[in-house]
């Protein structure tokens, strides 16, 4: 896997500032649009040239039977796989038990990290209360603890949601607390002078001045988030994507395997595509004003 | 309504646990509508000052009162503006010039109606959905001051709102803000480097010595208004800025 939940987002990231900047320079400087718009489409098309070449390479390999078929399969025979593992279902369910898991794990692992870090940031005496908790969590590695959460928590989605919202935690208690801890004193001084009470100096001052921090953390988070739901489905589970590499991979299935890796990512990035999407919605006012 | 000083002092706790004093003792008066400019040497107390009188900083001595109130919090007769304009950056200028209506809670169409009429008598028509960092900064300043006049307060505490800028557009902004206090007449506490700009504002000057501040001087200004920018050039002000400026003087020699 090439291209890892990582790199391709930032392909997305990077189409959504294009746009904002061609928008920009095309009302700047009108003569010169041409240029940039072939800058632009350059620069959009380049992924996908990428995944091209990368898709020759893979099928080069297999046709010159470089590699073992077991290990690397032809690319023709992994879409076989999909479109077998689509018809018959197995997909769509093993799917969406991992974006269940996945996003209610979201839900938890956030809203805990939100409310975590926003007390932290008002109450400092709290992160050194907190933070030997905190930080033996994050550097104990979640794959050696997980077994742990499935005997407690059962082998069902629950423990998967656990899993996921313990690694999606610390991102978004940490860009909390950065993000509350970085709202202006001065801003702070005028709220105050306007007789603001706690609920509109939260609601117009410190959430929308934090928001850019916060969702940056929601970011990491979203593509954290498959890898606390697989991970805990490789510990014990029932079903989901975990589960199907698992069942595959025994069964010496190496299409299906890629297919569900392949899934995974796939999942990972629109998650991550859909925070970006959202970001560009709420943050309008930065690409304006850069 | 008065605001009084007596025997305010402020000290800030030095990290060595002894405390550095900043400001005072000083007491002093400033009457209802009187248009006063603090000026002294940098460091002298004068922004501990103003935060005193807008309720943000409690004295570490003495009182301060606003009428028959104890400035022991924000008034909301009192309005602050800062230095830099202190504008929310995700807010547009319609939206930051309202804050003070929305905190006080009210309905939608008086605040937009209010901050546009604001925006147009500061010349600003036309920004309403602009961003502050796509304003100048003389232009920020504008809508920092809409703000504050929006906040409707019958004393404004201004701490060097035009510092930043350059000459001229301080100038026009200076007379500018005359203009906007017209006959409602507020007590208005200005603080400025500038010896001119305090003259030309001012009734009262009142000069500040090193730190920690003390009333050095209180120089009443008796120049006609309204004031023009072209006054500066008649010997009534010059022997007031010099009166001013010899005060400033002495501290450094």
């Amino acid at each position: 896997m090439a291209l890892t939940p990582v790199a391709l987002p930032r392909v997305l990231c990077l189409g959504i500032s294009d746009m904002a900047e061609k928008n920009f320079t095309q009302a700047m400087q009108p003569q010169k649009s041409r240029i940039i718009v072939h800058g632009a489409l350059l620069r959009r098309l380049s992924p996908v040239v990428t995944i091209m070449a990368m898709l020759l390479v893979w099928h080069g390999i297999t046709e010159w039977q470089l590699v073992s078929r077991i290990l690397i399969p032809p690319p023709a025979e992994v879409l076989d796989s999909l479109v077998k593992a689509l018809a018959d279902g197995t997909l769509a369910k093993h799917t969406g038990t991992t974006l269940g898991e996945m996003i209610f794990g979201l839900l938890f692992g956030v809203s805990i990290g939100l409310a975590i870090g926003y007390a932290i940031a008002k109450a400092p005496l709290l992160e050194y209360i907190l933070s030997p908790i905190i930080v033996a969590f994050q550097s104990t590695p979640i794959v050696a603890y997980a077994p742990l959460l499935i005997i407690i928590f059962g082998t069902g989605p629950s423990s998967k949601i656990v899993t996921t919202a313990v690694i999606v935690f610390f991102p978004s208690l940490v860009n909390t607390i950065v993000g509350i801890r970085g709202v202006s004193p001065r801003l702070r001084d005028l709220m105050r002078s306007l007789n603001a009470g706690r609920w509109q100096i939260f609601r117009k001052l410190e959430l929308p001045s934090a928001l850019p921090v916060i969702l940056a953390g929601l970011k990491t988070s979203a593509t954290l988030a498959v890898i606390g739901a697989v991970v805990g489905e490789f510990v014990g589970s029932g079903s989901g994507l975990g589960v199907l590499v698992i069942t595959a991979r025994s069964q010496y299935d190496t299409p299906l395997v890629y297919v569900t890796v392949l899934t995974m990512t796939a999942i990972a990035l629109s998650l991550y595509g859909l925070v970006a999407l959202v970001e560009w919605r709420l943050l309008h006012w930065q690409r304006r004003t850069a | 309504m008065r605001l009084s000083l007596h025997e305010v002092e402020v000290s800030y706790r030095a990290p060595a646990g002894a405390s550095l004093p900043a400001l005072g003792p000083i007491t002093f008066d400033i009457a209802e509508e009187e248009f006063v400019c603090l000026v002294g040497p940098s460091g002298c107390g004068k922004s501990t000052l103003i935060r005193v009188l807008a309720g943000l900083l409690p004295p570490t001595a003495g009182t301060a009162y606003c009428g028959g109130d104890l400035i022991d919090r924000p008034l909301p007769q009192i309005a602050i503006m800062f230095q830099d304009t202190n504008l929310m950056p995700w807010r547009t200028v319609l939206d930051n010039i309202a804050l003070p209506l929305e905190i006080a809670g009210a309905p939608k169409s008086e605040r937009q109606r209010r901050a546009r009429d604001m925006l147009a008598q500061l010349n600003l028509d036309g920004f309403e959905l602009a961003y502050p960092a796509e304003l100048s900064g003389g232009m920020a300043q504008r809508v920092a001051l809409g703000r504050v006049i929006l906040q409707a307060p019958r004393i404004w505490l201004l701490d060097e709102p035009f510092g930043a800028l350059d000459a001229l557009t301080r100038e026009k902004l200076s007379l500018e803000l005359l203009r906007l206090r017209g006959r409602s007449r507020q007590t208005i506490v200005l603080v400025t480097h500038d010896i001119s700009e305090a003259v030309l504002l001012a009734d009262r000057v009142i000069v500040l010595s090193r730190r920690p501040g003390k009333l050095l001087a209180d120089i009443a200004i008796d120049l006609p208004r309204p004031r023009s920018a072209d006054m500066i050039y008649q010997p009534n002000f010059l022997r007031l800025a010099k009166q001013v400026r010899a005060c400033i003087q002495d501290l450094d020699d």
